[in-house]
């Protein structure tokens, strides 16, 4: 089924400067999928080297963070709108 | 990436240095509100933010994602974009950490102030590389008057 992905500015150069993609998916883990396969400098940005989502990435489905959801198992119906929404961290090194 | 450059209106850096200095020695963070134009920045608003880091704010900071979308809300109401982002580094240079790297994004910029012994001192801007694997500075360009772009 078709949904929404909204991409962070930080990211819409690496997706063709659109701020939003339809993808088909049932599921956050498949819209991300087909995003990443569409849009493949977008993985290292969203995706650690085993394959997981970044830390600092953050996954919204209708204004409801997927962590309080069923992670990127979240089912997706049509019309959803998934949302990418960074983190912001950093710091010294002691 | 040789022709990005980042004006920031000297109200505006005497407010991240008084923040910086506020916060020490925990470290500081807040969003730069402005205009982007073809990777030439101006820097007109900001956003000071609190740093969730409580368990180690002396060398941490973090804007959690709910903070993050409070301040691109705030950006568009004020007809502006959310450019970048600052922190301080109490009592360590003006230059990325690790840490720092692992955890940036692109496109964004990233303001550092050194707070030495609770003084600002050098302040130093940055873009993380495509690739991921550093940085490139970005010149700030002081100004007192907004640049017009």
């Amino acid at each position: 089924m078709a949904v929404k992905v909204i991409i962070p500015t930080p990211l819409r150069a690496y997706a063709g400067k659109q701020e939003s993609v339809e993808v088909q998916a049932g599921t956050v883990a498949e819209a991300l999928s087909a995003l990443t396969t569409k849009f493949g400098d977008l993985k290292k940005h969203l995706f650690a080297e085993d394959g997981k989502l970044r830390s600092f990435v953050n996954v919204y489905v209708n204004d409801e963070d997927i962590r309080y959801l069923q992670k990127d198992q979240t089912s997706l119906k049509a019309g959803d709108t998934v949302s990418i929404v960074p983190s912001i961290a950093g710091g010294t090194d002691l | 990436m040789s022709t990005v450059r980042l004006w920031v209106r000297d109200e505006m850096l005497r407010r991240i240095h008084a923040h910086g200095v506020e916060t020490y020695p925990h470290e500081c963070c807040g969003a730069l509100l402005g205009h982007d134009d073809e990777g030439t920045r101006e820097v007109i608003d900001l956003m000071p933010l609190a740093n969730r880091r409580d368990d180690s704010p002396r060398n941490r900071f973090e804007v959690t994602p709910d903070d993050v979308r409070l301040a691109e809300k705030t950006a568009r109401e004020k007809h502006l974009e959310l450019i970048g982002w600052y922190h301080s580094h109490p009592d360590s240079p003006a230059r990325p950490s690790e840490f720092d790297r692992e955890h940036a994004w692109p496109w964004y910029s990233y303001i550092i102030v050194s707070v030495q012994q609770g003084l600002p001192r050098d302040t130093t801007s940055w873009r993380l590389h495509d690739d991921r694997a550093g940085y490139d500075p970005e010149p700030i360009e002081t100004v007192a008057h907004p640049a017009g772009i």
